[in-house]
């Protein structure tokens, strides 16, 4: 019958719809995404102290500039490091293997991130290469508590932290 | 007045009892159903495709609204970029299963259960039990099934559309750098938060379907008869989907 | 005829007793009121039975009873030799599809149309070629006059057409039994007697037992070889038409002569009149 057939059709289309719905509610608001017209990429890993927030997926930048997002985090039981692998657009082939990566926390309450400053290597990173250069990241609760043990003690004496950049 | 209350509490849980039975009979028929796709293809067809546009509609009011909401509130910390993540959550978790949920049940949901009762006050149900056919599995199971399918997509595609409708406002209008909107939101939805979506709209497909064809099979066989039971299936699903989204929100947050 | 038609179910071919269908000492009460007492009832074979009796008798109950559809609370009922209430489901549905029944609206099920309506039994429970469906289909409107009405749906008909189209609908399968539930209600004169026509036409041609539940007293008697007039939950006259015409009992009087009053009384219970007129007026005399 006729109308059976119209009937199917839109039955089929809802379901399409739906699944699409699906698949884009799964791989585009997540982070296990597929991201479309993914430009062609390397990865780099880089070791922290302490990661703080980071996520994976976070952005990795350099001057600003989205250059790569984070891929993996994972940890190495051998030194007590946070490892985190970044994957970076091909494009930006040029990065110094002396640059540093820094953890910085977008806003007040935003995501954290990865800076990369560049150093003054004439050679580049490349795939599966390492920036040996880390700072971990801010973590408010070390930061007072750094504070206060300066406070206490006499100007001479200034420990130095093993996480946090002095500002 | 004390008593009233008891026996109006026992008498719903009676409905209750009786409504989990009515479950179990129908999955007992659903094996046979089965056997006759075009039935629940039809059926998907009235519940999910003839639902499309009041939910597509909706989820993008409601989207649009939570991005006015979101942008405005997350202003006030200075985190506008988390506008995405908020959206995302907000409607992937709750507001589109629960919306499209009440949604459903009062588009089709009302239209099952007046289907339905309409069948039992003309007596098309005892001429097909008279006929040897079981109204059960002919006319009950393609529906529920039909309601069941159509639940989780109708959710999606709300949730999809609403999360549209915030960048809408937050991108297009508010101005909020379109990267981080979605950046964040990548950054920070998990597949768990999506998954809690999706179990919630399987679980209140079933539970609004069921209300719906239980209403309409057992409803009295005249016109005020089937006007009550769609009145009742709007009401006790409403009340059984809020009362599920509690459970399965504590249940994911533990 | 068609006779071999394949079933889903193993369907039983009903006992050539010359009792088909035999209600003995059924008790049936619902709701705490008590709608049968004893009620002992023989449908004889090839017979066009009819059940009357005053509105809320309980003459639809009696047919549910008979077809399964409820429960007696005692007494026993035999359709065709096999004790209705003590069979299962399945031995249910089998014994169902060797009886037709035709309900007071005719139910048809309305999203489909006439043909498929007519149609319906046949593909649940047969795996019959669509050419042969279409025969018998086409064969049984033409017997109910209904042929060229196929394409049509239920909505489109008159209340007699849907009559007739469900009548057709219940002897697709070819029945031993068909039931009528009030079939005359809300007919016009003519559709009326088109349907009274076939009740006989089709028991004698097809060799059926007819119950037909009305209570169109004259009408039906034309075509009835039997008549039974529940009232009180019992059977209170059985006879032929005649019979129960020249009958002396005071019942059946004012049943068969639309009697306003009689045993079943006028009034409704009531308190006594002037006393209640007086007791509104608050003492003062009339």
């Amino acid at each position: 019958m006729r109308k059976s057939r119209a009937l199917n059709l839109g039955t089929g289309l809802f379901v399409l719809l739906g699944f699409a719905a699906l698949f884009f509610l799964t791989t585009q608001t997540t982070s296990h995404g597929i991201s479309f017209g993914s430009q062609p990429h390397y990865e780099v890993t880089a070791k922290f102290q302490d990661i703080g927030d980071l996520k994976v997926g976070a952005p990795v930048s350099m001057a600003g500039v989205q250059v790569g997002r984070v891929v993996n985090i994972s940890f190495d039981p051998r030194d007590f490091k946070a490892v985190v692998t970044m994957r970076i657009d091909d494009q930006f082939n040029q990065i110094p293997t002396d640059s540093s990566a820094n953890i910085y926390t977008q806003g007040l309450l935003g995501g954290q991130y990865i800076g990369l400053s560049p150093g003054g290597a004439e050679t580049y990173l490349k795939n599966h290469g390492e920036i040996t250069f880390t700072n971990s990241a801010l973590v408010l609760e070390k930061l007072i508590g750094q504070f206060l043990a300066n406070f206490n003690k006499s100007p001479s004496q200034s420990s130095s932290s093993s996480g946090g950049q002095p500002k | 007045m004390i008593s009233d209350f008891w026996d109006s509490l026992s008498e719903s849980l009676e409905r209750l009892g009786d409504t989990v039975r009515f479950l179990l009979r129908i999955g007992a028929q659903i094996p046979g159903a089965l056997l006759r796709p075009q039935l629940i293809l039809d059926q998907v067809y009235n519940a999910g495709a003839l639902s499309l546009v009041i939910i597509m509609l909706s989820g993008l009011f409601v989207g649009m609204v939570l991005g006015l909401q979101g942008f405005d509130l997350l202003q006030r910390f200075g985190s506008e970029d988390a506008l995405g993540t908020a959206a995302a959550i907000g409607l992937v978790k709750e507001l589109g299963p629960v919306v499209t949920a009440l949604l459903f049940a009062g588009r089709a949901g009302t239209a099952l259960a007046s289907e339905i009762g309409l069948m039992r006050a003309t007596d098309q149900l005892s001429a097909m039990e008279m006929m040897a056919v079981d109204p059960l599995q002919r006319i009950v199971v393609p529906r529920f099934l039909g309601g069941v399918i159509a639940m989780p997509l109708l959710a999606a595609i709300f949730s999809m559309i609403g999360i549209y409708g915030a960048q809408l406002i937050g991108v297009q209008i508010m101005h909020v750098d379109a990267g981080s909107f979605w950046s964040q939101m990548q950054a920070s939805v998990s597949l768990r938060d999506v998954n809690e979506g999706i179990v919630k709209s399987c679980v209140f497909g079933v539970a609004c379907s069921l209300i719906a064809v239980y209403q309409g099979y057992y409803s009295e066989p005249t016109a005020e008869g089937v006007g009550a039971a769609t009145t009742r299936t709007v009401v006790t699903s409403a009340v059984i989907v809020l009362f599920l989204d509690y459970l399965i929100t504590a249940f994911f947050l533990k | 005829m068609i006779n071999r038609l394949e079933r889903r179910y193993d369907a039983t071919t009903l006992n050539a007793t010359s009792a088909i269908i035999e209600l003995r000492g059924v008790h049936y009460s619902v709701g705490g009121r008590t709608i049968f007492d004893g009620l002992d009832a023989n449908f004889l074979r090839g017979q066009v039975s009819a059940v009357m009796g005053p509105s809320g008798t309980g003459k639809t109950t009696m047919l549910r009873l008979i077809t399964g559809q409820i429960r007696a609370d005692a007494g026993s009922i035999q359709v065709g030799g096999v004790a209705v209430d003590g069979i299962s489901r399945s031995e249910l549905f089998a014994l169902r599809q060797r009886m037709g029944m035709l309900f007071q609206n005719g139910a048809l099920l309305t999203d489909i149309s006439v043909f498929e309506n007519v149609a319906f039994p046949l593909r649940e429970h047969t795996r019959l070629p669509e050419r042969l469906v279409r025969q018998l289909v086409l064969t049984k409107l033409q017997a109910v006059g209904l042929r060229g009405a196929a394409g049509l749906m239920p909505a489109e008909l008159s209340g007699g057409m849907a009559r007739r189209v469900a009548l057709a609908r219940a002897i697709v399968m070819d029945p031993q039994v068909l039931i009528y539930d009030e079939p005359f209600v809300g007919l016009d004169p003519i559709s009326l007697g088109v349907i009274l026509r076939l009740i006989r036409r089709l028991n004698d041609a097809l060799g059926l037992t007819s119950i037909v539940v009305s209570h169109d007293v004259h009408e039906i008697a034309a075509v009835a070889d039997r008549v039974f007039l529940l009232s009180g939950g019992k059977v209170v006259a059985n006879g032929t038409p005649k019979e129960l015409q020249a009958s002396p009992s005071e019942v059946v009087k004012q049943f068969v002569g639309g009697l306003a009053d009689g045993p079943v009384p006028f009034h409704y219970p009531a308190p006594d009149y002037f006393e209640e007129l007086l007791a509104r007026d608050g003492g003062r005399s009339a």
